[in-house]
């Protein structure tokens, strides 16, 4: 199914105004620009003129109230949408492995429910795997320079160190590529793009298709000359390449710390053990302190499965997290370096032109306004795209955090559990003993 | 019985409010409970620690430490007075001296161990350093612990240097002295040597040494190893309180995550800290184990004493055999055995009827020398194996008793230590839900 996709999405024009999810996302224009299309329209993401100062922060409001609901109402669906606004519902499940002569992976149902018009059926099932993901994300980065992707899980895998079939990896990285899609899916301008589309429907996956679908949008905000030099970024903008630099230094640092305890409770480990077994070998040359001694070394046992899954749940749930979060402030790093080359490009342009027209009295030329067009749209995406993001980060570092607890908290009651009901039964023991040498 | 009403009360005591503190207790009340002793007659505790400085043998300044014996006789507090109990000041060295005086003396007994002379077994945070408090601290529970287990005991509680050195502060060393124990010290080369000649040894005591290789040999891996575990569990909570300062740090680039990292911060701070605490107490257990380590030696001790014994006693029967055999071949002139007498008297001729009548007179009054010496070794070897006897089963059952119970007290403070960790990281979950 090659050709059949631009073809679902060509019907940009009538679009019902209940379909139209905020003002920035103006859901007709985003595709205008693609196959066969002769709107030579500036291509940006969406067609909105200029005033969308307004907009974005309605829409950014509306974000955060939608986003605030969902954190009290449903933690395990953290995009749980209300559901009047959603129309698309997307879900990753049921992990295969194939194994070929050439190699071995594993593939991934994507599960699509929705009423757009864009999409031919209402229903879609898929398989797709990784590569797959990495290709969308790709094309939405290229298409949509202006938003914010979010992150995948991380591409490559130590060998050795993780193994890559084991069902607790491959469960956290269905998880993570779940929760890639349902961003998309939730994205009010992303989630039109043609290229999720394709993904979602199309049976085999031709990625050489893509380059049909590259939007002038990429195109143009690519071919934007390196010349120019940014003046004045706007100090909302400087405080976001500030925060993400400070953020970027504190996950790394909590990364490291993580990796140190996981380290120092392995070495921990280790010693415990060892120090289970000396009771067990004690037991051999005593009688009646057989059983508080197996008793002992039946519960450091116990301690140590408890720890053992802590730390494995901390390398599979935790890291990952954090590491794709590092990837996320990269990406975001770069639409903003996207940001000011557009600016820089305006300024420049605009400063040429000004002299010009002082010379000889020629027009603003069309070509200046259409980047200033560019920049204020820019603006605007990211502004309402950094809100979201803030919001989606609180979240989703709150469940992150609260999950680190939460297992800490599992791994002690286990233990405690342990050693109580051993504590009832040597001293259920005492009495009895002291009851019959009574009687 | 007093003793099964209190062992009764301990069993029934519901699981969160048994502490570590009542099984030591518990240990304290059973010896004053069971024992006919000086213990059920006078109240004795060592309550203080202190620094002394003074000029030692050689003449030189040196810093010690003095613990204070106090004592109060039962029969005036059971009738409610509460007197001023007596005390001395004793320092390390002179507990050695009475438990050396007691090893020589009662040879029989698996006399109660001193806690160590140094700290051994001791993970990175504890210094090695005789002078440190919480060193001071333990020595001085471990020297109560050895005085309340000797004078408890139904054989040394009697012993008149005991009470001297709980009620006599000076001139008790030369009281000492002057028992002429050193000299009954048995030399640690005869020691081994019977150890590895002795033909005939009780199989129950060569039991019993085997098991006292077997105690010492766990208690001390048990040791070793716990030391390795709280080495390293120690540096687990503390690379947590790194989670303090970062998320301090990032909390301040937050606008509403900020007072909920702030918060969570300062529980992982308070959960890293906890560890010092947790670990002290563990302390406690160890030094439980220590004893008995100790005890092992002690136990062994008793062994070795009667495998002397009996090897003298064999050494005294074999010499009486062959005295009475030379006597035999004197008087009856049939040679045996080889000898050099046999030998120059067939080479040089034999000796004069005078010389011999002489010898064998000699040999008869060595021959009845002998046979004293082997009935006083036969008394002494068959004693030291009946009292020794009595005296191992007492131990196998206080051993059994105080081991399990500090087991039972070792799971405690596992519950204890999980529970505090429950409290930290739901007081830190709680935060992460404000976040």
């Amino acid at each position: 199914m090659s050709v059949g996709a631009p073809r679902a999405l060509a019907s940009s024009g009538q679009k019902p105004i209940t379909e139209i999810l905020h003002p920035l996302s103006a859901a007709e224009e985003p595709l205008s620009v693609t196959v066969g299309g002769d709107k030579q329209e500036v291509g940006l993401t969406n067609g909105t003129p200029v005033e969308t100062s307004s907009p974005a922060s309605t829409s950014s409001l509306f974000n955060r109230l939608q986003l605030d609901d969902d954190l009290e109402a449903d933690v395990r669906d953290p995009y749980a949408d209300s559901t009047e606004m959603r129309d698309l519902f997307v879900t990753v499940d049921d992990p295969k492995k194939h194994v070929s002569t050439m190699e071995t992976y594993i593939t991934y149902r994507v599960s699509t429910k929705t009423s757009r018009v864009e999409f031919d059926l209402p229903e879609y099932c898929v398989r797709r795997r990784y590569q797959d993901f990495d290709w969308l994300r790709i094309k939405l980065e290229d298409s949509q320079p202006t938003h914010l992707i979010p992150p995948l899980p991380e591409k490559f895998v130590m060998k050795g160190v993780v193994d890559r079939f084991s069902e607790e990896f491959v469960e956290t990285r269905m998880k993570a590529l779940d929760k890639f899609l349902k961003r998309v899916a939730d994205h009010p301008v992303l989630s039109f793009n043609p290229h999720l589309n394709a993904f979602l429907t199309a049976k085999d996956l031709n990625k050489r298709q893509g380059l049909a679908l590259l939007s002038k949008v990429g195109e143009s905000v690519k071919h934007v000359a390196g010349g120019y030099k940014l003046r004045a970024r706007p100090a909302e903008f400087c405080a976001m390449g500030e925060y993400l630099d400070t953020f970027n230094q504190k996950l790394g640092t909590i990364d490291r710390i993580a990796q140190r305890i996981l380290k120092e409770q392995s070495e921990y480990l280790t010693e415990l053990r060892e120090y289970g077994g000396v009771y067990s070998s004690w037991v051999g040359s005593e009688d009646e302190l057989r059983r508080p001694l197996e008793g002992v070394a039946g519960c450091v046992t116990t301690s140590c499965g408890g720890l053992e899954d802590l730390g494995d749940n901390m390398t599979l749930d935790f890291l990952p997290v954090l590491r794709e979060y590092v990837l996320y402030l990269e990406s975001i790093k770069n639409v903003l370096r996207k940001r000011d080359q557009s600016q820089a490009e305006y300024e420049g342009r605009l400063e040429a032109a000004i002299l010009r027209k002082q010379e000889d009295r020629t027009p603003m030329p069309l070509e200046v306004e259409k980047c200033q067009d560019k920049v204020e749209c820019f603006n605007a995406d990211l502004k309402a795209d950094w809100e979201r993001w803030q919001s989606n980060k609180r979240h989703d570092f709150k469940q992150l955090l609260t999950g680190m607890a939460d297992r800490n908290i599992n791994s002690y009651e286990k233990s405690q559990a342990a050693w109580e009901s051993l504590i009832t039964l040597l001293q259920d023991k005492q009495t009895e003993d002291k009851t019959s040498e009574t009687n | 019985m007093a003793e099964d009403g209190r062992e009764e009360s301990v069993a029934a005591d519901d699981d969160s409010q048994h502490t570590a503190e009542d099984g030591r207790n518990g240990l304290n009340n059973t010896m004053v409970e069971e024992s006919p002793t000086l213990l059920r007659r006078m109240e004795i505790c060592v309550a203080e620690a202190e620094k002394r400085s003074g000029k030692n043998a050689v003449n030189m300044q040196e810093t010690f430490t003095v613990y204070l014996i106090e004592t109060r006789p039962m029969d005036a507090l059971a009738e409610g007075r509460n007197p001023a109990p007596d005390s001395l000041w004793r320092r390390y060295s002179e507990f050695e001296l009475l438990r050396n005086y007691l090893l020589v003396t009662f040879p029989y007994i698996v006399v109660p161990p001193l806690p160590e002379k140094r700290a051994e077994f001791v993970w990175h945070k504890l210094s090695a350093d005789n002078m440190d408090p919480d060193f001071v601290e333990r020595r001085r529970v471990g020297l109560e612990n050895f005085l309340l287990r000797v004078a408890s005991h139904p054989v040394l509680s009697n012993d008149k240097i005991l009470h001297h050195f709980l009620t006599e502060e000076h001139g008790w060393k030369e009281v000492v002295y002057e028992t002429g124990f050193q000299a009954k010290a048995d030399s640690r080369l005869k020691a081994l040597s019977a150890t590895f000649r002795v033909r005939n040894p009780d199989k129950r005591f060569m039991d019993m040494k085997h098991y006292s290789d077997e105690l010492q040999s766990h208690t001390s891996q048990l040791l070793r190893a716990r030391a390795r575990v709280a080495d390293r569990l120690y540096g687990v909570y503390k690379v947590h309180g790194n989670y303090g300062r970062v998320f301090s740090e990032w909390s301040a680039i937050e606008r509403e995550m900020g007072d909920g990292l702030q918060s969570a911060g300062h529980h992982m701070d308070a959960y890293a800290a906890s560890i010092d605490d947790i670990l002290e107490e563990e302390e406690h257990y160890a030094d439980q184990l220590k004893e008995y380590l100790f005890y092992a030696e002690a136990l062994r001790a008793v062994c070795r004493k009667h495998e002397l014994t009996q090897f003298e006693l064999e050494m005294a029967t074999q010499d009486l055999i062959s005295k009475k055999q030379q006597h035999e071949e004197l008087s009856t002139g049939i040679v045996r055995t080889f000898s050099f007498k046999g030998m120059t008297n067939k080479l040089f001729g034999q000796e004069a009827p005078e010389q011999r009548e002489a010898r064998l007179k000699l040999l008869e009054e060595l021959i009845e020398e002998g046979e004293e010496a082997v009935k006083d070794k036969t008394v002494e070897c068959e004693e030291h194996v009946e009292k020794a006897w009595v005296d191992m089963q007492r131990f196998k059952e206080q051993k059994d008793k105080d081991l399990r119970e500090a087991l039972i007290n070792y799971a405690v403070m596992q519950v204890s230590m999980c529970k505090k960790g429950i409290q930290m990281w739901s007081n830190a979950k709680e935060c992460f839900l404000k976040m």
